[in-house]
């Protein structure tokens, strides 16, 4: 009955996906990233929205794997801390610039996911999320003993590389706008995935993986591509965050909560849909930002984002906008 | 040379305690699918609850094994109602996330009560002294606990009319079910059963190192490891591989800095589960 469903949501949408509604509301919501901050040069909205930024790039990523595929990474992180591990290196040392330094990172850590992805995907359920915890780890106490990277201690930046992007105030501005875009070029990452023949054969493999070989998908080259490509832009906004912060360590850098925060994320905006992730991603920042600030909850930040987490996944697990869908079959078209 | 093996010794006696805590995260996924995320937090519940119980009575820490058995298999009840009960037989993604967010409201709460400084249960055991090398009597006593624990449960399983059932249900839920065996009953005990092992096993650790509200983590990645190489499912094989794990730890321990251990571990974590997903000691189930 699911892939009935499937079939029939393109069947009646129009070909190509300059017609959907859905492509320009995505437009106008990097528009509004883009203008917002501007009025008034608000600095403070600025930071919030750049984190929200990255927020929605990890959590739109995840959900090719998650939401289509059905395979929940749980080290998703990685490629984030690798990729910023390798535009700090870069920038750092042979003293490449910042985009060059950032795009070697995303394609490294790309192709890196692609090796790893066909033998860890060999695995499935919670034997891939293990195994998938295990490489994050694993990869962080590599780099804690990696000297070159500075091991534990980590590696600082100095401010003088900001000069070639017009200073350090003008830098700020720069990397907070090429953030916005590889947040748009996520979201539409995501969203052509989901409208190509690749991602109706992710789409097969969530429903029903053994069903989908049968029927000829290349089950083990699209898991590895999706992996692969899921890796890219997260790596490339590893390195902007971190150059940014002038500053990376381990410990940050490979931090499990912050992709388990990405796994929140999509759960509350609703696995598999595109406006998902970044709703969610969202509504989850504006709540910790909150939770941090309240005199009450400061101290139980994480019990409250824990109740909250585990209310969703109870009664609500089909996060926001699935729930929305769920109840007006005719928002489907308009927002995806 | 007599380094070295005092040094595999020693990584053999810590190792069986994480083959006592791997014990209830691999019982409770054999029996029902669940990857226990609050693993962590039940392990470091045990180590606060030695804390607070020798710290109020001035007892001898053993002496508190049997209220940590009790208390961790309420908590474990507790939480397999809160968490666990609406996720059996939904996606292994749901059960994670639900397991992880009472991790998370469980870390928050330790940490806003007790800080994430460091702790430690002061015990006093002779040890045992062989040419130049002392093994702590906490070492020796936590190992002989923890295999006459894991002999316990073996006989539990394999020697009682609920332990059957246990298996039963590991085995086939919906055959459990029809040939008259309360499964939901039986889950709810095996799940408490498997919170309780990670609470004893907790309290032993905390004998042998200082901890603190965060040490969950890496003796939940720990125990993930043993698991691999003991094989899903299988609590008796849990404790080989506890030891498995114990003894590289004890054997690379002379010949590199302990920082690289983790990554030699997480390694063969990964190289294992690619080669063997069922894990080294798998037992092929029928």
């Amino acid at each position: 009955m699911a892939t009935q469903q499937v079939s029939t949501r393109i069947d009646a949408l129009p070909r190509t996906i300059l017609h959907r509604p859905f492509f320009w509301i995505i437009a106008l919501a990097i528009a509004a990233f883009v203008v917002a901050p501007t009025i008034g040069n608000d600095v403070q909205l600025r930071e919030s929205l750049l984190l929200a930024a990255v927020y929605i790039i990890l959590a739109s990523n995840l959900n090719v794997m998650i939401g289509y595929a059905g395979y929940v990474n749980f080290g998703s992180i990685v490629f984030f801390g690798l990729g910023g591990y390798l535009c700090v290196w870069l920038v750092g040392r042979p003293g490449f610039p910042l985009a060059v330094a950032a795009l070697a990172g995303g394609v490294v850590v790309s192709a890196l996911a692609l090796v790893f992805g066909f033998g860890v995907l060999r695995l499935r359920g919670a034997y891939f999320a293990l195994a998938t915890i295990g490489v994050n780890e694993g990869v962080q106490a590599f780099v804690m003993n990696f000297s070159p990277w500075g091991g534990a201690a980590g590696m600082y930046l100095s401010t003088e590389l900001f000069a070639p992007l017009g200073g350090p105030r003008q830098a700020l501005w720069t990397i907070y706008y090429l953030l916005v875009a590889v947040m748009g070029l996520s979201l539409y990452l995501s969203y052509g995935i989901k409208v190509s023949k690749f991602g109706l054969g992710l789409l097969a493999i969530g429903q029903n993986e053994d069903a989908a070989a049968v029927l000829g998908v290349p089950t083990r080259l699209y898991k590895a591509l999706a992996y692969s490509a899921t890796a890219f832009l997260p790596a490339i906004a590893g390195g902007l965050y971190y150059f940014k912060s002038a500053f990376i360590q381990p410990s940050d850098a490979f931090d499990l909560t912050f992709s388990t925060e990405a796994i929140a994320i999509v759960m509350l905006g609703g696995q598999g849909t595109i406006a998902g992730p970044a709703i969610g991603a969202f509504f989850y920042e504006e709540l910790r930002g909150w939770l941090l600030t309240s005199d009450t909850f400061s101290h139980f930040q994480l019990v409250v984002a824990g109740a909250l987490l585990l209310i969703i996944v109870l009664f609500l697990p089909r996060g926001l906008i699935g729930t929305a869908h769920a109840r007006w079959p005719d928002l489907r078209r308009i927002i995806e | 040379m007599f380094g070295i093996i005092a040094s595999i010794i020693d990584g053999v006696l810590v190792g069986s305690v994480y083959g006592l805590a791997a014990m209830g995260l691999t019982l409770i996924w054999g029996v029902m699918d669940v990857v226990n995320l609050t693993h962590g937090s039940l392990i470091v519940a045990g180590m606060f609850a030695l804390y607070l119980l020798t710290d109020a009575t001035g007892l001898s820490p053993y002496a508190a094994l049997p209220a940590i058995v009790v208390g961790g298999f309420a908590v474990g009840l507790f939480l397999y109602w809160i968490a666990v009960h609406r996720m059996i037989g939904r996606p292994p993604l749901m059960s994670l996330l639900s397991t992880f967010s009472v991790n998370l409201v469980l870390v928050g709460l330790g940490t806003a009560v007790w800080g994430t400084g460091l702790f430690n249960v002061p015990v006093s055991l002779p040890g045992l002294t062989l040419q130049r090398f002392t093994f702590p009597g906490t070492h020796i006593l936590a190992a002989v606990l923890a295999g006459v624990l894991a002999g316990c449960l073996y006989a539990f399983l394999y020697g009682t009319r609920l332990g059957k059932a246990i298996r039963a249900v590991a085995n086939n839920r919906g055959a459990a079910e029809l040939v008259g065996i309360p499964t939901t009953r039986v889950l709810s005990f095996a799940f408490a059963l498997g919170a309780a092992l990670a609470c004893v096993s907790g309290m032993l650790i905390a004998t042998l190192f200082p901890f603190t509200v965060l040490s969950g983590d890496a003796y939940q990645l720990k125990s993930f490891v043993v698991i691999v190489l003991g094989g899903f499912g299988n609590p008796a094989g849990a404790l080989f591989g506890g030891i498995a794990l114990g003894l590289v730890e004890g054997l690379a321990t002379p010949f590199m800095p302990v920082s690289w251990i983790l990554v030699i571990e997480f390694g063969l974590f990964v190289a294992v589960l690619v080669a063997r997903p069922g894990g080294v000691f798998a037992l092929r189930r029928t």
